[in-house]
Parts: structure tokens; sequence; C-alpha cells
């Protein structure tokens, strides 16, 4: 899991530098960005925008485009559970109430103690062992409700 | 002893590390010298995690195994499964481009060699472009990422493209539901995809290569990362085989969003850009990554290359059913009794690949429809099982065989909701560019809506809202998505009606 860093200018400035030599270098900064704060803070956008002789706005459309990049660091934990046609023909959509509700939380809800966040996903590739779903990158073929919210409870 | 064990994430996702620990610990008690090879995964995801088991020469199967299951492997009571390459699923098989996953440990250079890996490169070397064009030409192969089109002419439209840097972008956005192939291919024999990528640079005269992963395959990405470095160091990268002409590529990380599947969105995120979807023409083989001559093509597209070049475009051309040549490999998933990937010639009926392939449901109750081609392919029934396996046979049927998922429904299933969850994801995942996308979708949740509260009204404003969005959408997100919709509809009519006389 990222590991929330505290966000310094030099820190930015550095994950920037590293992909400054890629072609259309916006998405592996992004990522990197992620993977070491935890999300892209606010603070990194004037520098990006600089970085790569765009505007604020376009690194601001660029990050809410896709589900993946955060303005708020996760839970500590995240559950992702599949939604898509191939878990639900085998109760998929029952899972992702039951987890839901065993919670207390809806899709893409962080519980108010930061422990943990739960998403929805459209496919993790495991469609032949069905429903699926993901615990701190860690993947789960047929999952069940109740040993998935007893990983993150602890 | 000599043991081999997925590390696939379909079999990761169901306890093979684990496994593999307890292999190595029981081992280690009982002073057993055991070489434990990682490999892909055989597609038999029903028997995941699968261990097999090397005797004279011969790889015998155990599955599914748990952790308490291995000291009876290691007394010799544990009951096996025999040859696992005799075991009906994949003994009718017809493995080309993935002949090598689940054999082979995936980052062995010397293993993948062994096994027919860089003859087609070697091959490749010694022919001019135009003739390694007609090669692919000649295999008949189509794009295996939906569109089927013919993939030599799209690489030959790069060739005569008079630009000096051009690319190879391999499109492992794989985020149809029910399909899983590029995955596992990545994940289970790599070197293949960087071999034909390879190829396609020789014929086309791109010199860099991307391959764009979804991010929701982290282990694809792992491996992929690995099997570049590999290949680099050794000289498949770079200077190709010491040949003088260079290719090399690199891995992008997708962002969770699906429509970055379709190719001009992909190539808008490789950019740096939101991934929204650019008008057609002017064509991604004139003008695609950063503005230049680029052949976006599926995993599978390049990943079957380096056999065509190794057995040559005849033998793969021999293979299939009229224009959809070679094998096809289909992923069977959802309510089955034995589901994982089945690669075949094109040409078995559907019924074939659900009922005897498949085994039916896992839950043992009867068929209800089958969803074939992702979130965006039409729905099958029963009635339609002798549908053969082929591009047009597909088309007639009112569907598409798309990336070739298969995804079984028992007779549980709720076909308006199906229906209501397809426009739904539509409107989740739109990229905002065209409106009869963006609106559309947003409208077709409401209107299935009011179907459901028995407004009967609705199911012709609906049936014109579909043909407005396939009509008129830029891409195959908006103008798809009418095909499960409106093949439920036409299967089912009753479950769109059935609410209707309830709240009657």
């Amino acid at each position: 899991m990222p590991a929330s860093q505290t966000v310094s200018p030099a820190g930015v400035e550095e994950i920037i530098a590293r992909h400054l030599h890629r072609e259309g270098p916006l998405l592996p900064i992004l990522h990197d960005l992620q993977d070491h704060f935890g999300c892209i803070p606010a603070e990194a956008r004037p520098a990006i925008a600089a970085a790569l002789n765009i505007t604020q706005a376009e690194v601001h459309g660029v990050i809410s485009f896709y589900h993946d990049f955060r303005e708020e660091p996760a839970g500590r934990h995240v559950l992702k559970i599949c939604r898509s046609e191939a878990c639900q023909s085998m109760g998929g959509t029952a899972l992702g109430e039951a987890v839901l509700t065993l919670l207390g939380l809806g899709w893409g809800e962080t519980s108010a103690d930061g422990r943990i966040t739960v998403e929805p996903v459209y496919c993790l590739g495991l469609c032949a062992c069905a429903p699926a779903a993901m615990v701190n990158g860690k993947l789960k073929g047929r999952a069940e409700a109740k040993a998935l919210v007893a990983e993150v409870s602890a | 002893m000599k043991l081999y064990l997925s590390r696939d994430a379909a079999a990761k996702a169901l306890g093979s590390e684990e496994v593999a620990e307890a292999i190595l610990s029981e081992a280690a008690a009982r002073g057993i010298e055991v070489s434990l090879t990682r490999t892909g995964s055989r597609g038999m995801t029903w028997l995941e995690p699968l261990l097999e088991v090397e005797r004279d020469g011969v790889r015998h199967g155990y599955g599914p195994m748990t952790p308490e299951t291995v000291p009876a492997l290691f007394d010799g009571t544990l009951d096996g499964l025999g040859p696992v390459e005799a075991i009906p699923f994949f003994a009718r098989q017809n493995r080309l481009t993935f002949a090598r996953v689940g054999l082979i440990d995936p980052l062995s250079l010397a293993e993948y060699e062994a096994h027919g890996g860089l003859s087609g490169l070697r091959r490749a070397l010694g022919m001019r472009a135009e003739h390694i064009i007609d090669e692919v030409k000649e295999s008949g192969l189509r794009g295996r990422g939906g569109a089927g089109f013919p993939t030599g002419i799209k690489w030959d439209t790069v060739r005569l493209a008079p630009v000096e840097r051009k690319y190879i972008v391999c499109n492992a956005d794989e985020g149809d539901s029910g399909t899983f192939a590029d995955r596992m291919l990545i994940e289970g024999d790599p070197l293949s995809l960087i071999e034909g990528m390879v190829i396609a640079g020789l014929g086309t005269g791109a010199t860099q290569g991307y391959v764009y992963i979804r991010s929701e395959y982290p282990d694809a990405i792992a491996v992929m990362q690995e099997a570049i470095d590999i290949a680099r160091a050794n000289g498949v990268l770079g200077d190709v085989m010491g040949s003088g002409r260079r290719f090399d590529m690199e891995v992008r990380v997708g962002a969770g969003a699906y429509v970055c599947g379709e190719e001009t969105s992909l190539l808008n995120s490789l950019e740096g850009k939101r991934g929204v979807v650019r008008a057609k023409p002017p064509l991604p083989a004139l003008e695609g990554f950063l503005g230049r001559p680029t052949v976006v093509n599926n995993v599978l597209s390049l990943a079957t290359i380096p056999v065509i070049f190794e057995k040559g475009a005849a033998h793969y051309a021999g293979l299939g059913l009229g224009r959809s040549k070679g094998t096809m490999p289909i992923q069977i998933a959802g309510n089955v009794a034995r589901g994982g990937l089945f690669e075949t010639a094109f040409g078995m009926p559907l019924g074939e690949l659900v009922k005897d392939v498949a085994g039916g449901t896992a839950t043992g109750r009867p068929v209800k429809a089958v969803q074939v081609g992702g979130p965006l392919g039409a729905y099958f029934a029963p009635g339609q099982f002798d549908t053969p396996f082929g591009y047009e046979e597909f088309d007639g049927a009112g569907g598409l065989i798309g990336h070739a998922g298969i995804v079984v429904f028992d007779d549980s299933a709720d076909m308006l909701g199906l229906a209501r969850f397809a426009m739904e994801f539509c409107a989740v995942e739109s990229c905002g560019k065209c409106t009869p996308c963006r609106i559309g979708a947003v409208r077709g949740v409401e209107t299935l809506d009011r179907v459901a509260k028995g407004d009967a009204s609705a199911v012709p404003l609906l049936v014109d809202l579909c043909e407005t969005m396939k009509d008129g959408s830029l891409c195959a997100l908006g103008g798809f998505t009418p095909y499960p919709v409106l093949s439920a509809l036409r299967l089912f009519p009753e479950e769109f009606a059935a609410q209707q006389e309830a709240a009657e």
C-alpha cells in the first residue's frame, strides 16, 4: 500500500524530474506521486504544470478523468470489489451489498476512522473464478463477504 | 522432485502462494530436494492452484491444491488428475498463441528459446519489410482486440507512411468483463509479446514500442517490466539480435478508465491527456501517438506474430473458418463448471463451448443466457447455440465475438437488471466526448427504470435511444452498449413486460 509521506516541494520536484525524459510523462508522474504520497497532493499541481508547460486546469482535467487518481489519501485498507457481469453471474452483486452493509459504507466511501475505503472495480481479470475482489493489492477469487471484511478489520 | 506451479494472478487469487510456501516448508521438513518452477497458468482455472509433478518427462497434475493437501502429496496418497496435457479440456485445444503459457518459466529466455521462441524473429530479420507485411497478410490474422481488422493491412499503412519516427503500441487495457487472455499471456509468456512487437517494428520501420497495461493488473505489469529488462539485457531489444536494427519498448500503466481500451483514447492517455476518444480520420496508422504513424494492436494479435513467422503464414491460415483464420484464445467465465482459457481454431459452435467444454453452469442450474464479447457484447440464448465461433458468423447472429470472452448466466439471471447495468456502466465510463454516449447512457438508465416500474411506453423509447447511440456514437462504448440491452430485450421480452403486469 502506498505510504503517505509528508509532501515536500523537493520530493515533488524529484518525482517529476524522474519522468521528464519520457514521451507523454504526465501519467507516469501522477502514478509515481500517488505511490509516494497516497494521493496527488494539491501542492504538486503548479509544479507539474510548470514542468510540462501546461496549465493547472489541464493537470486537474487529467487527474479528475481517471478513477485511480485520488485528491485525498484512501483509508489504511483499500477493498475493491468487482461489479462486472462475470462476477454478477456468480453472486457479485450480493457480495458487494453484503460487504457494504457489514462495513456500513457506500461505494467509494472511507470509514470515519480512516481505516477502510471500499471501491467498485470493473473487472480484475479473474472472471473464471468469480466473484473477485482485491484487498490491499492482493487478489481474491471466489470471494466471500465475511472473509473480506475480516481481512480489513484487523 | 521437479514441480511446477502457476504464478498467474488467478492462481494467486485462489491461494497458489500459500500452496508454494507449504510445499517448500514440507519438503524442507522431510529433507526432500525439490525444484519448484513458477509458470503461467494452463488456463484450467477451476483446477487452480494446479500443481504439476514431473515423472519420466511427463507432467502430472494435482488440483485444486490447498496447503492442507501438501503432506498427502509427499506421502504419495494424493489423488491426481493424470498427465496434465491429457485432461480433456486441455487435450482438445490447438494452442498456438498460448503454446508456452503454463509450460515454461515466463521469465526464462533459455526456456523460451528451447520452445521455439525467437525463431520467428530470426526469420523476420532476414526478410525485407514488405515481405514481413506479406507474411502477416497471408496468415489472415485479424485484430484480436475485438474489431477484427486485418493486421497486415494496418501494418502496411504504417510502413508506407513517409515519416521517420513511428510507434508500435500494444493495447493491454483489457477492461472487458469475462476476458483475461491478455493478462494470462503477459503473465505466462511475455517474451512472445516482445518478440511480436519487435517483428512489427521491423515490418513497419517503427523503433519504439509501448505496452499500455491497465492498473487493475499489477501482476502483469510486474512481469512485463521484468521481461523487457531481460530482453534488453540479452540483446533482443535495443540493437535487435546484433542486426544493427533498433527497437526498444516501455510499459505504461493505465489509471482505471475503461474507455482507454479504445485505441484513440488510449493514445491520448499515453500522451498524458484525458482519455477522450478522437474522431477518425485521421487513422492512428497515419497520425497516432504524438501525431506520428502508429500501429495499435491487441496483446493477442502481437503475441501471435512469432508463431506465424516460426511456422509460416500458410500453417496459421490453414486453420479456422471462412475469413476468421487461425485460432482464438476463448475465455470461458462466469457461472461455469469449468472456466478458463480455451484456444481453438475458429468455427466451434457456441453451444459446444458452453456445454461440452465448460460443462454447463457451476450452480448446476440451466443456462439462461451467455454474453459474448464483454460488456458491449450481445446476449445469446440457448436457441442460438449452433452459431459457429467466427467474426462474420456472430455478426450475422446480431452479436460480436469481441475479445472472445464468454460469460455464462444460469436461470436466476435478471436480464432487465443486466440491461440496466450495461447503461449504467456506459454512463460511468463514458469519456464525455460525444452526446449519444454521454447523455444517452444516463437516459438509458432512467428509461430502464421506467420499464421496471411498469411503464410500457418506455420500451419503444428505449429502442429508439439505442438506435441513436448505435448510429451517433464516436466509438464502440456508446455504439455497442445497445448490443447487450437490445439483445436482452429481444430474447427475454417478458422480463421487460412482466413488471408492468405486476404493477397493474
